[in-house]
Formats: structure tokens, sequence, C-alpha cells
């Protein structure tokens, strides 16, 4: 019935519109939704967006669910800008987290002992490096998909996490729940405010954007991350390194990935338990995608995300409804931001006969 | 001519794209019986033309009469009704099939194969373009596929064929053969719109030429009696400049490509392996490669650039530095410098700017990279350099790589590459689809460069280029590279029998006419 045909010249400013329009969109098919559910539409929608960050807690709980799905984004931005099209960042992370705790658990020292937390941090993005190296290889040496891969290593480590915590790191004082025994106070992250969860993970994860950004912008790496993903034989013609470029952004995504699982166990949980994401890795993928593969963008769009987040606990509390209702959002942002995307690049044809 | 009804006429036709209008009021008309070229730079407006006589495209305005009726061109099964029938440039060609599925499969009625294949046997023994209809088409040479499209074409039994560009594959003397089909076709009353830019061999075959330039009929001549120089002013609107070689230093200077034993092997079953290559080319000269397109060019050109590294070091050598297996990258930093055939996703990343561009390949010289930071004011100002230096019509080192024409774009990446001074240059293709403009200026940088004492190795399908740059040429043939020789004692048959793989020194025939009789 309908072709799509390439637009000879897009439009700068609808590229650049599209996500606001995809966010316009799926708060009307939220309203919709809501109304189909019986409940006062836009009352609904305060509830959701608006009730969570009315106050100064609010804001700073903001934070702690945007500091994950920010740390993983940038990461996942800078492969994805290089087509390395790293799925797995909820491994990474849960990878990262692993290790750090397993630092926190067993190289108990001395009440005092500064070093740590960093040692902790700097074990948590080697936990998701390793985890991110698994595809590395897979892909330069056996030409394996690291979308097929990195994918299908998340649930390998999310068995392993449920493995440890339920077997050889229970917390023998823990009536049998599957969790680690509690952190010492020097292996949790201090509130960067006392008395908010403004954490200091957040902080560093906006150090980490504009870290990303300076790459992308002002680096030969940056550039030759660029050249690979829009066109791969002007990178071999150029004598640019492709297996390097796929090694580094994978390793730094799951560096980053594993600093933000890290973040997690050492910040808010305070302790390693089976569900130490609901899924921010995945999430980081719409934000990526959301912040058009740009770190302030990125910055931008991981705020919204963490809101959808907030908002879905808000509206489960308030209203009644189901948790579910985050990923309705999630996945509709994402179909309206692909389908946004595409109808700026191409446009619909009717098929004559 | 009066009294005749032409075959075809075309009036007024103009067709409108977003930003720019391909036909502005064309006029053409086509007799019976004649072979017409239509004649043009590349964006003159003849492939839109083209299509929308054989129905792929409809014109916004204009008149198109069919033998003396106005008719309307729906589509091309249309035209092919009429008995309109077109030979592309580039085939569309299925290799694992065979030449009689392959025709079947182009047809509109094919009937049953037993008769299709004797159709196809009568048809093509008629006009001398021998075919086995049971061979599949991978085995087939380019030559060769190329009668699988005309004999598909006149199997409708057309009244009026268009081929465009047909001869930029073939070798002289299948060149040669395929005039003598299409004056056959001539003879029968049947009308041949021939597309090229090729003068020399217009003036050979061609009664009558139109000239397109920016969308409008600039000229209609006789190309009988008008020279090649005339109809390329007429088709880029200005005087051309031919450009000048100074004759070579005696003295040939040191060898900084030297090429010894290479072989190459790939993955690719339809790759062309290159077997025992032998090559050096020398500071201050220009060494040609003639040879049709997928005899092991690419091939060639990628193991010279280092794309696909080498597996014996010694196999390679630039400035006396065995580098087979070496990247792309230290093979630079040893003075080469490269210019891919594929211009745009190769040679240039279509997205960026210029100035980007000018990075791509720059980075190893004047100081664009410094402890891993790109220096963007000097890439701006290099683009600048260049955009001035080499002629680039270009709105500035912010356009996009993508919005040049060809021929601007292949300027700004020879310019590139001229830029980083190299002490040898290896170019692909040059000029293809290059308009005659821009190919003289990029002729004389060549030039230019060699006489400053850089090496220069040129890969072309075409001859004349060949002849206007090289002191020495050797032809490259089914992965087989010849010895060089110098240009002086060559002849453009004895090139064409080395493009056909007869590389033995008796049987030389001599006589230096370049154009095809």
């Amino acid at each position: 019935m309908f072709r799509l045909e390439p637009r000879p010249h897009p439009s700068t400013l609808a590229l650049l519109a599209s996500p606001l329009l995809a966010i316009l969109l799926t708060l009307l098919a939220g309203m919709a939704l809501f109304a189909a559910l019986g409940f006062d539409p836009l009352k609904t929608l305060a509830a959701y967006f608006v009730a969570p960050i009315d106050s100064g807690d609010g804001l700073a709980e903001l934070t702690v669910k945007a500091t994950p799905l920010l740390l993983c984004a940038i990461g996942l931005a800078l492969g994805f800008r290089a087509n390395i099209w790293n799925i797995g960042a909820e491994g990474q992370l849960i990878m990262g987290a692993v290790a750090g705790s397993g630092v926190a658990l067993f190289l108990r020292p001395e009440n005092g002992a500064a070093w740590v937390l960093p040692a902790m941090f700097i074990a948590g993005a080697l936990g998701g490096m390793a985890w991110a190296s698994i595809p590395a290889v897979l892909k330069l040496r056996f030409n394996a998909s690291e979308i097929l891969t990195s994918l299908m290593l998340t649930y390998v480590a999310d068995l392993f996490l449920r493995w440890l915590v339920n077997g050889p790191w229970r917390d023998p004082d823990g009536f049998n729940f599957p969790q680690s025994q509690m952190f010492e106070a020097d292996a949790v992250i201090p509130p960067l405010i006392q008395g908010t969860r403004l954490g200091f993970g957040f902080l560093l994860a906006v150090v980490i954007a504009l870290g990303g950004w300076f790459l992308l912008a002002r680096t030969f790496v940056g550039f030759q991350i660029k050249v690979i993903g829009l066109t791969t034989a002007a990178a071999g013609y150029a004598g640019f390194n492709k297996s390097r470029i796929t090694w580094m952004s994978l390793l730094l995504s799951g560096a980053l990935a594993g600093i933000a699982g890290l973040n997690e166990v050492a910040g808010p949980i305070g302790q390693l338990t089976p569900s130490i994401s609901p899924g921010y890795g995945f999430t980081a993928i719409i934000v990526a995608f959301l912040g058009r593969l740009h770190p302030f963008g990125i910055l931008l769009a991981s705020l919204l995300l963490a809101l959808t987040y907030l908002g879905g606990e808000t509206a489960q509390i308030s209203l009644g409804l189901p948790v579910a209702v985050t990923s309705v959002f999630q996945g509709m942002l994402l179909f309206f931001l692909l389908a946004c995307e595409v109808l700026v690049r191409y446009r619909l044809k009717l098929r004559r006969h | 001519m009066q009294g005749v009804t032409p075959r075809l006429a075309l009036k007024g036709i103009t067709k409108q794209f977003p930003g720019c209008r391909a036909n502005d009021g064309v006029d053409l008309t086509l007799l019976p019986g004649e072979i017409h070229a239509l004649l043009g730079e590349n964006g003159a407006g003849k492939s839109t033309l083209v299509k929308i006589i054989y129905g792929i495209l409809h014109a916004d305005e204009g008149e198109v009469i069919w033998d003396g009726k106005p008719v309307q061109v729906a589509n091309p099964a249309a035209a092919r009704a009429l008995g309109i029938g077109m030979v592309f440039q580039h085939f569309s060609l299925f290799d694992s099939l065979t030449v009689a599925e392959n025709i079947a499969l182009g047809l509109d009625k094919p009937g049953r194969m037993a008769e299709l294949s004797q159709r196809i046997v009568t048809v093509s023994q008629h006009y001398g373009l021998p075919l086995d209809p049971s061979r599949p088409v991978h085995s087939l040479s380019v030559g060769e596929r190329q009668r699988v499209e005309i004999v598909r074409s006149l199997l409708g039994e057309p009244r009026l064929l268009i081929m465009d560009e047909p001869t930029s594959v073939l070798t002289p003397q299948e060149v040669d053969r395929l005039f003598v089909t299409l004056r056959q076709l001539a003879a029968e009353g049947r009308t041949i719109l021939y597309i090229s830019h090729k003068l020399e061999e217009i003036r050979a075959l061609c009664s009558r030429a139109t000239v397109l330039r920016g969308g409008r009929v600039a000229a209609a001549c006789d190309p009988a009696t008008t020279s090649a120089r005339e109809m390329a002013e007429l088709m880029i609107g200005s005087e051309l400049t031919a450009p000048c070689r100074p004759a070579a230093v005696d003295a040939l200077g040191e060898a900084l490509l030297e090429v010894e034993g290479l072989h190459t092997t790939s993955d690719d079953p339809f790759a062309t392996n290159i077997r025992d290559a032998h090559l050096r080319v020398h500071a201050g000269e220009i060494v040609g490669i003639a040879g049709v397109a997928g005899n092991g060019q690419a091939e060639l050109l990628s193991a010279l650039s280092g794309e696909v590294p080498l597996p014996v070091s010694a196999m390679v050598r630039i400035c006396g530095t065995a580098a087979g297996h070496m990247s792309p990258r230290p093979r630079r930093r040893l003075g080469l410098a490269f210019v891919p055939e594929e211009r745009l996703g190769r040679g240039a990343v279509p997205e960026m700017s210029l100035a980007d561009n000018a990075l791509l390949s720059g980075y190893g010289s004047g100081g664009l990279v410094r402890r891993g930071l790109v220096h963007f004011r000097k890439t701006r100002k290099v683009a600048e350099t260049i955009i001035q230096r080499f002629g680039v019509a270009a709105r500035g080192h912010g356009s996009q790589a993508r919005s040049l024409s060809g021929g601007n774009l292949q300027k700004f990446i020879i310019g590139r590459e001229i830029m980083q001074k190299p002490k040898l240059l290896i170019a692909a293709q040059p000029t293809w689809g290059v308009d005659a403009g821009a190919a003289a200026a990029i002729h004389q940088a060549l030039i230019d460069l060699a006489r400053s004492g850089a090496a220069v190795l040129v890969v072309s399908q075409d001859l004349d280029e060949l002849f206007a740059l090289s002191d020495r040429i050797a032809v490259i043939h089914n992965g087989a590279l010849s010895e060089a020789v110098p240009a002086a004692e060559l002849s453009v048959e004895r090139i064409g029998l080395l493009m056909g793989g007869i590389f033995t020194q008796d049987g030389e025939t001599e006589g230096a006419g370049h154009v095809p009789t």
C-alpha cells in the first residue's frame, strides 16, 4: 500500500525537534491510555510527571535515578556513534556492582580507611569492562554480532548475581533473604548534602558527560569514532584502526556501566541484592537515542527517563496504577522517537497500480 | 529530411526536481534509421531526458510524439509496447542465473524457455553478438554481459534503442564490434539514441548530435564535421585548456614505488587475485595502468594503499622501505598519498564538512592533530586553501562533501592529497565521470606533481586519459600486470590486445588510429 521514499534534504530543524515531538506524542498517547482506564487524564499526568518532583527531596530522588541512566547512556552513545551496538549495559552494570561489592565484602578495612571507596569504584569499572571485553573479543576474533553476545551476556550476569546472593555471598544473619551483608560505613557513598539522597555519583556522571562531549567534539579519537560510524570504507581508507576503536568503545561503555552498578550498591542500596537495577542498562539505550547520541542531549534525556521511573512509583502509590505503566511510557517514547526519526528522513508515498 | 515523420519528437520537455530544473524546454527530433548522439556533462540532464522517454520519469511540461502521434509513456512496459528499448550503463543481471533466464526475467512475455533460447541464438547470430543461452552470467566477460542486455532489448523488436554510455566498460576491439552491430541496426531503419561523453566515438558513429547544457539544448551539430574540441567546448560552454605536459626528465629518479612478485588472496570468490605483479614507479614520472574494470584493479589498489595488508613485507616498497605488512597509516608516513576510485563513501565522508574531510587523510601533516586533540582552526584553513588553490566550487569549508558535484569533490580530494606533499601518489580513475573542465585541471595537477619530483601511479579505464598523462603504461588483465612500456611506443590497438589478455609481443599491429572504424 505505502512505501517509504528517502527525502532528498531532511530538514535539520525537524531532526532536532523530533525528540520533542516524540515526547509530546507520548504524553498524548499516555493521556488516551489513562482515559481508557477510567482515570482523569490531566490529573493522572500531573500525578505522574509533576508530583514526584515538586519538592527538594523529589528533585534529589530524580538525580538518583538519572545517575545510572546517564553513566550507561554516555558509554553506549560513544559506541553507537561508531556503529558498535552494545546492548548489554545492564549486564555490565551488574558485573560492576558484583566486583565492587566483592571489594567491600572481603577487603574489610579498619574503620577510617579512605581507600575503600576508590578501590570499589576501580573494581566496579574493571568488572564492567571485563564483561564488555567478551563481546569485543567475540566480534573481532569470530565476527560475532555484539548485539547478540552483549545482550545474552546480560542474562548470564543476572544469573551469576542471583547465584552469589543465594549462595556464597548470602548474609548468614539475613534470615535467608537472598542478599549480602550491609556494607561497612566506609564502603558507602555519603550524600553530597546531608539529609538528602543527592549523591556524589550524579556529580561524577555529569563530569563524565562533559568528558564524553570533549572526547567526541575535540579529540582525534572522537573524530575517528564519527568517521567509522558514518562510513566504514572512509575510515579504512584513512587508515583508522577499527579494532582499536571497537575495543575502546566497548571497554569504555563497560567501565561506565560498571561504575553505574557500583554507585547503586554502594549508594542508595548499601548491599548486594538480586534487584539492583530496574533495567537501567536497557533504558539507557532509549536515553542515548532520545538525546540524539549527544552528551548534552543525553543529560536531559536521562532526567526525563528518570522521571518515568519516579512517576511510575508515585502513580502506583497515589492512584493504584500498576508499576508496569513505567515500561509502557518508556516503550511508547522509543516507539514515537523512532517513528519521528523515520518520517523526518523518509516520506510515505501511496503505491499506485 | 523533410517529409519524413520523425520516429520520436520531444517538444518543450521540462522536469523540475526539488532545487534543480533537470530539463528546461528540451526539443529533440529522432529520425528513422539515424544514430543520434546525446551529449553533455554530468548533470546536464541527459539521464533525466532519457528516463522520460523510457517512462521511468514523467515530464512536468511538454509533449512526447511517437510516429507523429502524441503519447503518454506511463512506465517502461508501456515504452517497450511502443517499440522503445533501452540498454542501461549499469547492468541489471543476476550472476547465478543463465543468459536465457536473465533475458526471460526482463521480458514482458518470455514464452517457453526452449523457444526463447532458440530466439536468443537467432537474434544474437543475426547481429554478430554471439551468446550461449545456457551459460551462467557470472562466467561472462563484461562485454558479453552487455551483449545479454542488448539482445534482451532486441528481442522486443525496438524501433528506438537507447544506449547509455555503452562503451565505458569495453576494450577498443569490443567497441569496434559493437559499432558494427549498431550500424546494422540503423541500416534496418531502427533509430539509436547514443549517450556518451567520448567525443571521438561519437564522431565515428553518429550522424547527428544534440548537446545539452544545464538542462537546455545548447547546440545541435554534425559530429562528422565538428571537431572533438569544439564539441567539448559546446558541452562545457567555455574554452577548453588542454593540460600542458613538459617532457619527462631523461634520467629517471629513484624508484619510489617498487612492487616485486605481488600476490593477493581473498575470501571473496568473485575477487580477481593479483598474480606475480612487478612494477616500478620512479621519481618524476607518471605510470598508467590500463585495463577493463574487474581485472584486479581493486585488489591491486587495496594492496598498495594498505587497506588489505600483504603476507610478505617486501612485496611492496614505498620510498625504499618494505611496506607490505603496513596498514595505510604508516604507509602515509612513508610519503604515500592515495586517491580512491569511490569519492563519496571512501575518499570523503558525505555527511561531514570539507574541513573535517581535509582532516580525514591529512591528519599526519600540518600539525592538524596535536597531543590527540584536533586543531579545528587549522583544518578549516587547510580546507580553504585546497578550495582556493584547486578551484573547488564550494560555498566554503563548512559545506558538506555530498553537496559538491562529482568533479568538484574530486578536485578537493586530489588537492587534499597533493597538499600533503606526497613522494608517491596513487590515483584510481582520477577523472571518471568528471566534466571536461575539471578533468583538465586534475590532469594538470597530477602532471605538475610528477614534474616537481614525486612518483605518480594512475589506474584508469580511460585510454585517452592514460595517453594524455602517462610516461609509461602497463596493462592489467585477469590479475596479471604487463610490463610498463613508454607511452610513445604504444598504439591503442596494442593496448587493446593487452587489455584482452594477449601479452605476447608478436602479432603486434601498428598504426595509431585512436578512432574505432
